[in-house]
């Protein structure tokens, strides 16, 4: 059991460096490994290729890796908080808080008459869907400290959700074609959009964000039996909710904010890790489903890249087989 | 020891049970009986302190309960709810090893003593055969020991049962308080569960605590017997209950 776990950790680590290397070798323009690997460790390259590699793909193929693990671990985050074999990283509203916020500030803007070009820096898209999203996750908090049902923070989350897709809808129907397009492929989701000097940005909130998962790994296991086994086992309840949530703004809402809603990572990837691993110890599953997340990811960019399509398309068409599977086969699977 | 004074429980303005001073003793088997809706379950919540209670305060030994940190309390208290927990790839050793975490580090690490009193735990059930069974696959009878072997491996000198016997067929529900009342005695642990079969009650346990809305007696099996308490949980129903014979037969 404890050997074939240490394996497949090792097999996995191995494949994200592999998918890594390819990542950065496909695209508009092809790269052999060897140019690869000289753009890195600084030999000699042809000076284009070497900036290709090094300002665009580079960070990429990082942020691939960053966002594919965070938003794998936020979803079994989700997915034990809840007990809910469907729950994800978006099922407390993140995703559409995001929306609303970078919809006010795409959308909104014009409508209002305020200055809408170009000059508009992607960070102010970005940060519009960060606070969009932080002010939706800490409503919910807000709303949950005073709750004790976790099922009705979930219809509330999803509740919330709605109403501000409503909203989001509003502002398209009133908005014009130019603005109403940069906000549609927005939701499409890019990894590419996070410039190598957003990278420092990024990477720090989603290491804060496992840092915090790695502290609620025995309160999640825990959490395993349910609130109320875990509770008498000496669980702090609010707190490790408070906890995860944080958690969760700091993984999922970072990603969305820089990358856009990608779907179906953080609900498909903790079950496949689950499948693969065979165990729902989250001292195993939450390396599991960062690396899983991050392979994931990793492959998503390079499918997309191969058939120059959305990421988020590659990811829906990936992950949905799997979250099919889940359903089907269910029984008790959290 | 449970000592309760002048406990009152219920929901918003429905009293369940009012202004209780009893207690539950250590070393014995108790069996809490009372009709549907009485509150059997709130009482076992409110000592496992998920409940808040209206007024008066349980004690555990000479503390108060509210007193109690959660650790603490984890340390003393362990519950087995009605909860079905089936949870696929969950192996049953690793279910018992979470009654370690009050004892465990910031990540749940095992040492060697708790793997011991984990197998230990898994022996006193007679569930040694299942260990590396996942629940997934037992059956209820299975899984409600599994679950009462996670409550041992907590190491708590009280143990309390919401309907353990729910779900089990009849040699099931015999063996299962058999060896409650074995723990409670040979462990010298405070042992409450609910149940809502009399018959078995009677036989094994050695105290019944009956809730009478709003009042709850607590006295020894042979003095619950004879004491009138149990002919009137049934006044007004279709059954009867004969303290001669310890057995309810329809009028």
């Amino acid at each position: 059991m404890q050997k074939r776990t240490t394996i497949l950790f090792v097999l996995l680590a191995l494949l994200t460096l592999v998918l890594f290397a390819v990542d950065m070798m496909v695209g508009s323009v092809d790269i052999t490994a060897r140019e690869v690997w000289a753009a890195i460790s600084g030999g000699a390259c042809d000076p284009i290729k070497s900036k290709i590699i090094l300002d665009v793909r580079l960070t990429k193929a990082i942020v691939a890796i960053l966002a594919g693990s965070a938003l794998a671990v936020s979803g079994l985050q989700m997915q034990t908080l809840f007990r809910n074999p469907l729950a994800g990283p978006y099922v407390l509203g993140v995703s559409s808080g995001a929306s609303l916020g970078v919809a006010l500030f795409i959308l909104g803007a014009p409508l209002m008459g305020w200055a809408s070009s170009s000059t508009l820096s992607s960070l102010g898209v970005a940060g519009a869907a960060w606070i969009g999203s932080a002010a939706v996750l800490a409503l919910v908090a807000a709303v949950s400290r005073r709750i004790k049902d976790i099922m009705v923070i979930l219809i509330l989350g999803m509740m919330i959700g709605s109403a501000v897709s409503a909203v989001v809808q509003i502002l398209q129907y009133l908005s014009h074609e130019e603005a109403l397009k940069s906000f549609v492929v927005w939701t499409m989701g890019s990894l590419g959009d996070v410039t190598s000097s957003q990278l420092w940005l990024v990477g720090s909130a989603i290491i804060a964000g496992l840092i915090i998962a790695v502290a609620a790994i025995k309160p999640m296991n825990l959490l395993l039996l349910g609130e109320a086994y875990a509770r008498t086992m000496g669980l702090n309840i609010r707190r490790t909710r408070s906890l995860i949530l944080l958690s969760t703004t700091l993984l999922a809402g970072t990603v969305t904010a820089f990358c856009g809603p990608v779907g179906f990572i953080g609900l498909a990837i903790p079950h496949l890790a689950r499948i693969i691993f065979r165990n729902v110890d989250h001292r195993t599953l939450l390396p599991a489903a960062a690396l899983t997340g991050a392979i994931s990811l990793l492959l998503c960019d390079i499918i997309s890249k191969l058939l120059t399509l959305p990421v988020n398309t590659i990811t829906a068409l990936l992950g949905i087989p799997i979250v099919v599977w889940v359903v089907i086969r269910n029984k008790n699977i959290v | 020891m449970i000592r309760f004074e002048n406990l009152t429980l219920g929901y918003g303005s429905r009293t369940l049970i009012d202004s209780l001073t009893a207690s539950v003793s250590q070393g014995e088997l108790t069996a809490l009986v009372g009709r549907n809706g009485t509150g059997k379950s709130t009482l076992l919540r409110a000592i496992a302190g998920l409940e808040q209670t209206l007024g008066g305060e349980i004690f555990i030994g000479e503390r108060p309960l509210a007193d109690l940190t959660a650790a603490e309390r984890a340390s003393t208290i362990a519950f087995v709810t009605t909860e079905k927990v089936r949870i696929a790839n969950l192996r049953s050793r690793d279910v018992v090893a979470l009654g370690r975490a009050p004892y465990t580090n910031w990540i749940g690490q095992m040492q060697k003593q708790d793997e011991e009193i984990v197998m230990q735990s898994i022996a006193a059930v007679g569930m040694s055969d299942y260990a590396d069974k996942t629940m997934d696959r037992m059956s209820d009878g299975e899984c409600q020991r599994i679950m009462i072997a996670r409550a041992l491996a907590q190491q708590t000198p009280i143990i309390l049962l919401d309907e353990p016997t729910a779900f089990l067929d009849m040699p099931n529900r015999y063996e299962l308080c058999t060896l409650l009342r074995r723990l409670a005695r040979e462990e010298n642990k405070c042992i409450l569960f609910s149940t809502h079969e009399l018959d078995i009650a009677l036989e094994l346990c050695d105290s019944i605590a009956l809730i009478a809305p709003p009042q709850l007696h607590i006295l020894p099996t042979a003095k619950m017997v004879t004491s009138g308490h149990i002919e009137r949980l049934f006044t007004g129903g279709i059954v009867n209950f004969d303290p001669k014979t310890r057995s309810v037969s329809v009028k």
